[in-house]
């Protein structure tokens, strides 16, 4: 064949999604859809106290109630319903205490759960659980990180309030203070977060002779099963979990959660099918949140802006307990606050820290939106300090583009990138340097609406994750994935993948790689994903790492199915592999082109099985599990404008730009869309998500109406671009988008706000910037009431 | 209490709990598990169907007072090929994990039946009442838009 018919790629290609025709008619298959025959529903009684003993639970009146099975309080769970695991001890002598699914004798946040009806239909359950009589002995709430520290502080376990306290430390940090012409120290606080994913958690389960079945709306169902066999005790080989249709998950379904391992026992213990199905205002309180930390950050520079030293101090707030990955989350960004930026010495510390409030865990970016808000608003106070532009000290210090690869400070070695590239694209888009001349001309002393231009040049590690990385940072499981191929005998193609999407879009991208790999249509694949049973192996969705991961084990099984049918072809041609070449989805002899074999003819000549070589098996399927020596290493260049009106403390959003480069590209509308909704969520923490706590420890925000997820009237519409700096680290070049635009958009936005009020004497306004603090701020810079 | 409802083109007599909302009576009773409940408190939009030919959040209407109504899901529109709006969500990327979706698509059918040439503010302030977590939303303006100048567009 010549090269004018070589079918066109399909990497690249901007295809409209496989997945759609379910989603956009209602053919879906949610969790809260599923029926069985005698199914049950399951409702909780949680804790109103943050901090309590449980002195009495009756639960004699909703065991009268009509339409109840059965009634249970923890007490009937403490032999069997083990510790809710965490897969992170990030120290040899981390506190890790025991987390009960369901609390027997002290509650440590106000939702916990307490005891649990399983009733006939949802509102029987729900009329029960308002039967139960808890009686408590409250205690002392420890709402407080910096309180909670100090040895005078109530205790959240018997063990004390710090879990742990994690170190890195690389090059002289005394000698770059000492002296240093420059040095900067400033204490943030990411606030407390919630994902909301739209689709609130859901669990069925069934227990039929000893095995069980569990769909949850969950991101990982392998991990899932494992974990729940550890926990209860239940051989593994006996349990399957599938992930159906998910609505969303940002890090929140990233866990192994106390409903769930309820939902098990429950079945078990009942011999029905069980369902459970959280409300919004359940989910708030019970789902785990994100963020949480107060970062103390210093910076010691030489007077030209060059930057000698970072030093991090961070307290981060687990909650009342370690979950999955609780204690890990901050150490994702110890190796980011030193961001694109080169430096002589570098020093983060984390002390985790116990409170009675819901415990915290990954939240999307988990440790990198924290790290590069915080090193992304020093760098401007740095600029402004030295009276010098926000992208000049950026450039002065970030990695040239041919310094790569590039080991940092913190220890990673940073394949490829081009900040250079990105940051000349996204300033000609914004038009940069027009917009700082009109904020010049605009922004005089007695303007009322003040324009800020806010600076973001992140970067990002992602694709997790290579195993003996995950290994030294003493995480229990590995960074893997896992790929299938199933030829099947008309030369379609099953794929079958062990990361579990849940909306970013698997069933079509994988069938793009999967087509150009393989040279069959992109109609005649079909990507399996999300049940145990029929993916067995996988390590699931999260860290940006689908792609990167779980795309390049794709990749290697495709070869091998290509080799296995170059061998049969040979036979079917009589003659030897070695004559043969691949284009086109066809082995053909060389020089020959006409004299040749369609991997659909290969795949029935393997089912048939009839003229194949001497010792080749009769099947052209494969599988491949890989493992990544690196992550990678996404980076881009936000550019963010803002109007804040400095008397009511307004903040408009004006024109936002977004330059991204994620290597190599599968589909370009996936991927905006991926950047799309990660900025609106960073714009969300910057401007109005919080998840805010009464002073006895009760969450506040427990419903939409108080906890601020932006609607369509409140986003600006996003310009984004792309630069392709291709991944030298896997064979497709990606990178990994999933959490690129909530890392880069929060320290865009806070820093345009300051850009545009810093000449008043603000220096910084604590998330979310909503008018009132933006007001607060105003007014306290101008020497007046806070 | 006993009611006949009209859902999708199908007319349901049933005897109902005063209490049960139309978005549980829709989903367990009249097995249309198309509309998803999202929140407990009308603020998502997720439930959002058209009763008698106007947008309701369906987790704010009580089944007895849908009784005599007709009901439009996502499942029911388009009368068995895809409505604009369908295809306009799927060409633009207006959905990604989906949950949304079909209260988003029910809410933009009385946007245009509203105002048939939206703006993109208007499309935006139309939409207000029903949240994403995915999208950021720019794709399903888009889509609306794009629907918006198609003829064909009505409930």
């Amino acid at each position: 064949m010549t090269t004018a018919e070589t079918a066109a790629r399909e990497v690249g290609r901007a295809r409209a999604r496989k997945e759609d025709a379910r989603l956009i008619t209602g053919q879906t298959n949610w969790t809260d859809n599923i029926t069985l025959p005698g199914l049950t529903y399951v409702a909780f009684v949680r804790s109103p106290y943050a901090h309590a003993r449980i002195t009495g639970v009756d639960l004699s009146a909703a065991r009268e109630a009509s339409g109840v099975i059965a009634v249970f309080s923890g007490a009937d769970f403490a032999a069997e319903q083990g510790s809710l695991p965490c897969a992170w001890p990030v120290t040899e002598d981390i506190v890790l205490p025991d987390h009960p699914a369901m609390a027997v004798d002290t509650v440590r946040y106000a939702g916990e759960i307490v005891a649990a009806v399983v009733a006939r239909d949802r509102y029987a359950a729900a009329d029960a659980v308002e039967l139960i009589d808890v009686s408590y002995e409250p205690l002392e709430p420890v709402l407080d990180m910096e309180a909670a520290v100090r040895p005078d502080s109530p205790k959240v376990h018997e063990a004390g309030n710090k879990s742990y306290t994690w170190t890195l430390a690389n090059g002289d940090m005394d000698a770059a203070f000492r002296d240093a012409p420059v040095v900067l120290e400033r204490t943030y606080r990411q606030q407390r977060l919630i994902a909301e994913a739209m689709e609130p958690r859901a669990v069925v389960c069934t227990a039929v002779g000893g095995e069980y079945t569990m769909w949850s709306s969950t991101q990982i169902p392998h991990i899932l099963k494992l974990m729940l066999a550890l926990v209860t005790g239940i051989p593994e080989q006996q349990i399957r979990v599938i992930a159906p249709d998910v609505g969303g998950g940002f890090g929140s379904k990233l866990q192994v959660t106390a409903e769930e391992v309820l939902a098990l026992l429950l079945a078990r213990k009942l011999g029905r099918p069980v369902k459970w199905t959280e409300s919004r205002s359940e989910g708030n309180v019970a789902v785990h949140h994100g963020r949480d930390q107060i970062q103390r950050i210093r910076i010691a520079a030489e007077s030209d802006g060059r930057l000698r030293a970072l030093d991090v101090d961070l307290l981060a707030d687990m909650g009342a307990y370690l979950m999955l990955v609780t204690p890990g989350v901050p150490l994702l960004g110890a190796f980011m606050f030193n961001a694109i930026y080169k430096m002589d010495a570098y020093r983060f510390n984390c002390t985790g820290v116990f409170t009675t409030k819901t415990p915290t865990d990954a939240y999307r970016g988990a440790g990198r939106p924290e790290a590069t808000y915080a090193i992304e608003h020093i760098m401007d106070d740095l600029a402004a300090e030295l009276g010098m532009d926000p992208l000049e000290v950026r450039e002065l210090n970030w990695i040239k583009h041919e310094e790569f690869p590039y080991t940092t400070i913190a220890g990673l070695t940073y394949d490829s990138g081009n900040y250079e590239a990105a940051t000349a694209a996204a300033k000609e888009l914004f038009r940069y340097e027009e917009l700082r001349t009109e904020q010049s001309a605009r922004n005089g002393d007695s303007a009322q609406v003040r324009l800020g231009i806010g600076v973001s040049t992140f970067t990002e590690m992602c694709g997790l994750a290579p195993s003996r990385v995950l290994g030294s940072l003493r995480y229990a499981a590995g960074g893997w994935e896992n790929a299938s191929i199933r030829m099947l005998p008309t030369g379609k193609v099953e794929v079958v993948t062990g990361s579990s999407a849940h909306g970013q879009g698997h069933e079509t991208a994988w069938s793009q790689i999967v087509a150009d790999e393989l040279g069959v249509p992109f109609e005649d694949i079909r990507v399996l994903h999300g049940d145990t049973q029929v993916s067995p192996r996988g390590m699931d969705t999260y860290g940006s790492r689908s792609l990167v991961v779980g795309g390049t084990a794709l990749v290697v099984a495709c070869g091998k199915v290509r080799e296995k049918a170059r061998i049969i072809a040979a036979g079917l041609l009589e003659v030897s592999p070695e004559d043969l070449e691949w284009a086109d989805g066809r082995w053909s002899v060389r020089g020959d082109p006409d004299q040749g074999k369609a991997i659909g003819e290969i795949a029935f000549a393997a089912f048939a099985a009839h003229d194949l070589p001497d010792g080749v098996e009769p099947s052209l399927d494969s599988d491949a599990t890989y493992d990544p020596d690196n992550f990678s290493f996404p980076h881009g260049t936000h550019l963010c404008a803002v109007e804040v009106d400095t008397e009511t403390g307004w903040v408009q959003i004006r024109s936002y730009v977004a330059v991204d480069d994620v290597g190599v590209v599968v589909n370009p509308q996936i991927v905006e869309g991926q950047v799309h909704g990660g900025i609106a969520q960073g714009i969300a923490q910057a401007l109005y998500e919080e998840a805010a706590y009464d002073s006895s420890g009760n969450l506040i925000t427990t419903t939409l109406a108080d906890y601020l997820v932006p609607s369509a009237a409140d986003l600006p519409s996003i310009t984004t671009a792309r630069t392709t700096t291709p991944s030298t680290l896997n064979p497709l070049g990606v990178k990994g988008v999933g959490e690129a635009g909530t890392i880069a958009s929060t320290p865009a936005v806070v820093n345009a706000i300051v850009d545009a009020l810093r000449p008043l004497g603000v220096t910084d306004v604590p998330m979310p910037c909503t008018p009132e603090r933006v007001w607060r701020a105003i007014q306290e810079a101008r020497g007046g009431a806070r | 209490m006993k009611i006949t409802v009209n859902v999708d083109d199908v007319r349901y007599d049933d005897d109902v709990e005063p209490r049960l909302l139309l978005v549980h009576y829709l989903r367990e009773q009249a097995g249309r598990t198309g509309t998803p409940i999202g929140c407990d408190t009308s603020n998502c939009g997720a439930c959002t169907v058209l009763m008698n030919g106007v947008s309701v959040k369906s987790c704010s209407v009580l089944a007895v007072q849908a009784d005599g109504a007709e009901i439009t899901t996502i499942q029911g529109l388009g009368n068995g090929t895809a409505h604009p709006l369908q295809d306009a969500f799927h060409e633009e990327h207006a959905l990604q994990c989906g949950y949304c979706t079909p209260g988003m698509i029910m809410a933009a059918v009385d946007l245009l039946r509203d105002n048939p040439n939206p703006t993109e503010q208007e499309v935006r302030d139309g939409l207000e009442g029903n949240l994403c977590r995915c999208t950021g939303y720019q794709n399903i303006v888009r889509a609306v838009l794009k629907a918006a100048g198609r003829a064909e567009v009505t409930a």
